[in-house]
């Protein structure tokens, strides 16, 4: 008698049946509960905000312009006007770091979504059509995979006088497209063969129809998680090509050109302040995103966490 | 003895039935269809030759009838069901729905057939999309093939729920909420939006439990007598269509063995592999009405489709093979009234 299960009366919020007989819960709102039920996850997207917010209301929190230049005030150590002190340039370092997350951000950001754009197009079409069209796309996939990124991004900065933000995006997405577009198109495959597929055909649903209501909502798991942890690398590529001086050029501030003042041996001994808090910046946003990433994943895909 | 003149007399009824009907009635008929899929081979991806997964079919289905199509694994019957609903493309032959030939006509012109006939596949989760709810699932043949505003799309959903025996607040439920017997009532509520005449049951109940399939069952022929539907109706073994047939065809590699009326094949099954067929359904015995049959058994692997065997495909496992087999391949000859069989025994 003693023995009598008690897990009847469970507090798990999960296993309550009148509150699930009540309210059903679709796809999403499932992978969203378990989304928010990963700390790591829902940290990250905290301090994500908080960049966000930082760079976004710069003017807020610093007086200073991150551009003007100050013969008088070359590489001071950090003071009650400049708080991080001041570059080779005479511009303010803090003023800096908050407005170069913006350019991380953006280009991050935008260069995911231009990237997401062809990637959907493309994949779906390759994916969805196959034969000769799934050739072609994924050919020029291939050779676009085979040229190395850094060496081709290069050598387009250095045909180009002037690198701007959205130039610098357009190229970072028209080199970097074929992985994406792979995951797509492979996603697509394997749901071409399922049979609600067919069951969309056999009601005469158009090929458009087909895509958006049948393909997308069930590739979105796959699309968003390789999305965000694109996104982060793309912010890695800035960093790495400002910091080689081949990004956005001065005077703009990004947290990739903060670095490259650290190529001085001097500014990497006496001034850890000037490229220690852009480097820390960097760690911190790509680190968030891939928990981010991470997150979505074992959200979309409760197996893959299940270890 | 009585109980065969009991049966004869049916069958000519049956057949008198048959024949009158034959012309006017016919929904769907199925003349010489062919698939082949191609196989590729080498660098070059030359096709070396073809699978045939069914190959030169003809069948007629009249309206309010039920045609079983039984055939284990790899007898192109799934590909024979897919094939006259065009979701894949036949090789060879024609489909005459409703008297107009749609074996290959544009997509446009199909679309306008398609509301007219459904399909309900084996599995239930898999055909049903996850990311969308019921309501949504029931809904989408209208949305697609009608102008029907939103409220009469809820309208028909909910009447339509609770035709196949759910309710009405399932409707914003989502796939995953439901068992497999409640999934294919969904499915089949699907099919039925449309109000189509002809409906494809693929193995619809071959995922269920043996206890879900008898309701599932019940219901499709209840809705079929409701909706006067023809169904054209494929399972693996003949225990299931036994229940919901009018008549049945028993497919072997991608062919026809034999196509009778259900009386007929259950009590008087010609070709071996449908006596086989028979002899592996368990049978109680009741000590009075069990028929003796005679047992056969066949033993081995159904041989490859793209490299089928000389003559009757059939041969290889065949407890009755004659040198006449291996040479001839024998036609589909009408034996009795309505009792077609391919087999070199009966000629």
């Amino acid at each position: 008698m003693q023995s009598t299960p008690q897990h009847t009366f469970s507090t798990d919020p999960d296993n309550q049946p009148q509150d699930d007989q009540l309210k059903s819960r679709s796809p999403f709102q499932l992978a969203m509960r378990r989304f928010l039920r990963n700390k790591l996850a829902v940290i990250s997207v905290f301090v994500i905000l908080i960049i966000i917010i930082l760079s976004v209301m710069a003017p807020v929190f610093t007086d200073q312009d991150p551009e003007q230049t100050d013969l008088f005030k070359i590489e001071e150590h950090p003071s009650k006007e400049n708080i991080l002190g001041t570059n080779g340039q005479g511009q303010d370092n803090f003023a800096r770091l908050l407005y170069g997350g913006r350019v991380s951000l953006i280009v991050g950001f935008s260069a995911m979504t231009f990237t997401l754009l062809i990637g959907v197009v493309l994949g779906s079409i390759a994916g969805y059509y196959g034969g000769i069209i799934d050739n072609i796309i994924m050919r020029a996939a291939d050779i676009m995979l085979m040229l190395p990124f850094l060496v081709l991004a290069l050598t387009i900065m250095a045909i180009v006088d002037r690198v701007t933000i959205p130039f610098f995006i357009t190229i970072i997405a028209l080199t970097t497209w074929p992985s994406l577009t792979r995951i797509i198109r492979g996603t697509y495959l394997s749901l071409r063969e399922q049979e609600f597929v067919l069951g969309a055909r056999a009601i005469g649903a158009s090929d458009f129809r087909i895509v958006f209501k049948h393909f997308i909502p069930n590739a979105i798991g796959p699309i968003v998680v390789n999305a965000t942890l694109m996104m982060a690398s793309y912010i890695i590529i800035e960093s790495a090509l400002s910091f080689i001086g081949f990004g956005i050029p001065q005077p703009t501030p990004t947290w990739g050109n903060m670095i490259s003042e650290a190529q001085n041996v001097r500014i990497l001994r006496d001034h850890p302040e000037a490229w220690i808090p852009p480097g820390f910046a960097i760690l911190i946003t790509v680190l968030a995103i891939n928990f981010i990433g991470d997150g979505l994943r074992d959200a979309f895909d409760p197996k893959s966490s299940q270890r | 003895m009585t109980n065969q003149d009991k049966h004869v007399a049916e069958l000519t009824r049956d057949h008198s039935d048959h024949q009158q009907l034959l012309d006017q009635d016919t929904l769907i008929s199925v003349k010489n269809v062919k698939k082949y899929f191609p196989v590729k081979g080498g660098i070059l991806k030359r096709t070396v030759g073809h699978i045939k997964a069914v190959d030169d079919v003809s069948f007629d289905i009249k309206e309010g009838e039920t045609l079983g199509v039984v055939g284990e694994s790899g007898s192109g019957k799934s590909t024979l069901g897919r094939v006259i609903l065009r979701l894949l493309e036949p090789t060879d032959g024609r489909i005459l729905f409703e008297g107009a030939d749609i074996a290959h006509i544009g997509n446009r012109k199909m679309r306008e057939h398609r509301k007219n006939m459904q399909i309900v596949f084996q599995d239930p989760l898999a055909s049903l999309n996850p990311k969308m709810s019921v309501g949504e699932l029931i809904e989408e043949p209208l949305l697609v093939q009608t102008s029907a505003t939103k409220a009469e799309r809820k309208q028909k959903s909910i009447e339509l729920l609770e035709k196949v025996g759910l309710r009405a607040s399932d409707r914003t439920k989502y796939p995953h909420e439901f068992s497999g017997g409640q999934r294919q009532r969904i499915s089949i509520a699907r099919a039925l939006a449309l109000n189509p005449k002809f409906v494809i049951c693929d193995e619809p109940v071959s995922a269920l439990d043996v206890s879900i399939q008898a309701q599932v069952l019940n219901l499709m022929k209840d809705l079929q007598d409701e909706f006067g539907l023809t169904y054209l109706f494929i399972a693996h073994d003949l225990g299931v269509v036994k229940h919901i047939s009018d008549r049945v065809a028993v497919m072997y590699l991608g062919r026809i063995a034999e196509i009778a009326p259900k009386d007929e094949i259950y009590k008087n099954p010609k070709h071996p592999y449908t006596q086989a067929l028979l002899t592996s359904i368990p049978v109680v015995d009741t000590g009075e009405d069990t028929i003796q049959r005679e047992k056969v058994k066949i033993s081995g692997e159904l041989p490859s489709p793209a490299d089928p065997p000389s003559g009757c495909t059939f041969r290889t496992r065949c407890p009755f093979v004659h040198d006449r087999c291996a040479a001839e391949r024998p036609e589909l000859k009408e034996t009795e009234n309505g009792h077609y069989v391919a087999c070199h025994l009966y000629t």
